[in-house]
C-alpha cells in the first residue's frame, strides 16, 4: 500500500462504483489489469456498484444518499433508456463522474451505428442474418401486453451518445480500453485530488500530444504510394506505417496507451479518440492524409484516394459520436 | 474535446422564405482575386455566399468544412488555385488530395454530393466563379435545406432528456 492508498484508507473507505453501458464488457476487465494494484484498491476502498463483478441492484444506488459515490466510473455510450436513466442516477449520487474508455468519451464503437438506422439494426439481428432461426420475425418491442399486464424493456434510441451528452461528466479517461499503468496513476491522483478542476470532462490517463509522438518508428520522409491494409502486407518494423502506406492513425489520435499497436506491427486505429490539438478525429486524418500522398496529379490523387476502404470506418472507428457530424444524414 | 458540443440552431428563416446559406472558402492569391474579378466586371451572382478568405487552400482544414455543415450550411466550396498556379508552391497539392476524400467521408455519411464543391479558381477566372456561384445555389436550392443541427436535436444529441425513443 503506498502513501495514497493509506490516505484513502485512513479517512474512512472510499466508495466506488463501475457501471457498463452500450459497450462490449472490455473496460471492466481493463480495470482489473492494474494487477496486484487492485488489493491495494480493495483494501482503501469498498466497491458500491459493479454489474459485471458484484451483484448490487439499481434500487440499492437509488437508496444512497447523493453524492454517496466518491467515484464512479461509467463505460459504455448511451444507446437506450435504461442507459440514460442510471448515467443521471448516477450522476446524483456521486461526487466525481468519470467517463471510461472510448464508448462513455466518444461512443466508441458502437457509434459506429450513428451512420445507419435503427430499423436496419434491428433487420440485421433479428431478420436477416444467416444464423438466425426467426420463423415468425419477432422484433423486440418495447412494450409487450401478456395475461399478467403490460412487460417493458427499455427504449432503444436513433443514436448512440456520449456520457457528455447526457450529464456533466468530471473526468475522461479515453482508450479502448484504457491502458492500465495510466488508469492507476490517475485513480491515485483523483484520489489525492491531484486532477484539474471537475465538471469540465477534461482527459485524464492521457497526454494532449498525438501517438506519433510516443511512436519508435523511424520517418523517412517518404510519401505514400499505395494504400494497404493489414492483411495485405507485412509491415516493415521500425518504419513508419504510414509511410509504408498502411492508414495509421497516429497522427490525429491521442497519445497515452504507449503505441501499443504499433509495437505490435500493426497500424493505430485511433482508440483514444482526438489528440488534444483537435476536436474531430475523422477529419484531422484525412487532412493529414492529405499532405503526405504521393500525387501531383489530381488523376494519380484520386486513385490514391479510391483505395482507401471505408474511410467513414476507419478515420471515425472510434468517434464518431464526439465527431462534428455525430453520425449519418 | 474538453466541453460538449453547444449545437447552435441556423439562423434560417422559416421554410416558404427559405433560402440557400453557403459558406466558400477562397484563398487569398486566386480565388479571392478571382471574386474580386467578378465583382470588378460587375458580373451578377446571387448573394447565397458568405465568403471566408484563407491565405492558401492547403490552410483549408476539412474540419472548417464539416463545422460550417453541423453549424447550419447547407452547402459548402472550397476554391484555390490551379495546380501549379499555388502561391506557396505545392499548398494546393494537398487540398487536391483532402477535399475528395473529404467529399467521399460525406457521401457516405449520407450527404448529396452536389452540397461540397471544390473547385479550382484563377484570378483571371471572376466569370467562372459567378457561374460556381450560380449553379451551387441553384443545386443546393434544388436540395433543400441540409439543417443538421435541427437533424442532431431530433436525434437527441446535445438536448439532454426528451429525446425521441426508437418505438415510441
Amino acid at each position: 500500500m503506498n502513501a495514497n492508498t493509506e490516505s484513502m484508507a485512513r479517512t474512512g473507505k472510499l466508495k466506488i462504483g463501475m457501471y457498463w453501458a452500450a459497450s462490449c464488457g472490455g473496460c471492466d476487465i481493463s480495470l482489473l489489469e492494474i494487477g496486484p494494484h487492485i488489493l491495494e484498491l480493495a483494501a482503501a476502498a469498498d466497491v458500491v456498484l459493479w454489474p459485471c463483478a458484484a451483484d448490487f441492484k439499481y434500487r440499492d444506488v437509488a437508496a444512497y444518499p447523493d453524492q454517496y459515490i466518491d467515484l464512479c466510473f461509467f463505460n459504455g455510450g448511451v444507446r437506450n433508456s435504461e442507459q440514460e436513466e442510471i448515467a443521471r442516477l448516477l450522476r446524483r449520487k456521486s461526487k466525481t463522474l468519470v467517463a471510461y474508455g472510448a464508448c462513455a468519451t466518444d461512443g466508441g464503437i458502437p457509434a459506429l451505428a450513428n451512420t445507419t438506422t435503427v430499423e436496419s439494426i434491428f433487420a440485421a439481428s433479428y431478420l436477416d442474418s444467416p444464423s438466425l432461426d426467426n420463423p415468425a420475425r419477432v422484433q423486440p418491442q418495447p412494450i409487450t401486453a401478456c395475461e399478467f399486464g403490460e412487460l417493458q424493456i427499455p427504449h432503444f434510441y436513433r443514436h448512440v451518445l456520449r456520457l457528455a451528452d447526457i450529464v456533466e461528466v468530471d473526468y475522461q479517461i479515453p482508450g479502448c480500453p484504457p491502458q492500465a499503468e495510466r488508469v492507476w496513476t490517475a485513480i491515485l491522483a483523483l484520489v489525492a485530488g491531484e486532477l484539474p478542476a471537475r465538471n469540465r470532462a477534461v482527459k485524464v490517463a492521457c497526454t494532449d500530444k498525438a501517438v506519433c509522438d510516443e511512436c519508435p518508428r523511424e520517418k523517412r520522409k517518404v510519401r505514400i504510394k499505395e494504400f494497404r491494409r493489414p492483411h495485405q502486407a507485412l509491415a516493415e518494423p521500425g518504419w513508419c506505417l504510414l509511410e509504408q502506406g498502411f492508414i495509421c492513425m497516429g497522427p490525429a489520435t491521442r497519445s497515452g496507451c504507449g503505441a501499443l499497436c504499433i509495437n505490435a506491427n500493426l497500424p493505430c486505429r485511433g482508440c483514444y479518440g482526438p489528440s488534444g490539438a483537435v476536436t474531430d478525429q475523422g477529419v484531422a486524418m484525412i487532412g493529414a492524409l492529405g499532405s503526405i500522398l504521393d500525387a501531383s496529379t489530381e488523376e494519380r490523387a484520386r486513385e490514391l484516394i479510391d483505395q482507401i476502404v471505408d474511410p467513414v470506418g476507419t478515420f471515425y472507428r472510434f468517434t464518431m459520436a464526439s465527431s462534428d457530424l455525430r453520425g449519418s444524414r | 474535446m474538453a466541453e460538449t458540443h453547444a449545437v447552435q440552431r441556423s439562423s434560417m428563416a422559416p421554410a416558404e422564405a427559405w433560402e440557400p446559406r453557403i459558406i466558400a472558402f477562397l484563398c487569398y492569391w486566386c480565388s479571392y482575386t478571382g471574386a474580386d474579378n467578378a465583382g470588378t466586371a460587375r458580373l451578377k451572382y446571387p448573394p447565397n455566399v458568405d465568403i471566408i478568405r484563407v491565405m492558401c487552400s492547403g490552410r483549408i482544414d476539412p474540419e472548417f468544412v464539416t463545422t460550417a455543415f453541423a453549424h447550419g450550411a447547407d452547402g459548402v466550396m472550397v476554391l484555390g488555385c490551379h495546380i501549379g498556379d499555388c502561391h506557396y508552391i505545392a499548398g494546393n497539392h494537398k487540398t487536391m488530395a483532402r477535399m475528395p476524400l473529404l467529399k467521399r467521408t460525406l457521401v457516405d455519411l449520407g450527404m448529396e454530393p452536389e452540397r461540397f464543391v471544390h473547385e479550382w479558381v484563377s484570378a483571371a477566372e471572376g466569370e467562372k466563379f459567378a457561374r460556381l456561384v450560380r449553379d451551387v445555389t441553384e443545386q443546393v436550392r434544388r436540395l433543400g435545406p441540409l439543417d443538421w443541427p435541427q437533424r442532431l436535436v431530433q436525434r437527441g444529441v446535445g438536448t439532454g432528456m426528451g429525446r425521441e425513443a426508437w418505438g415510441h
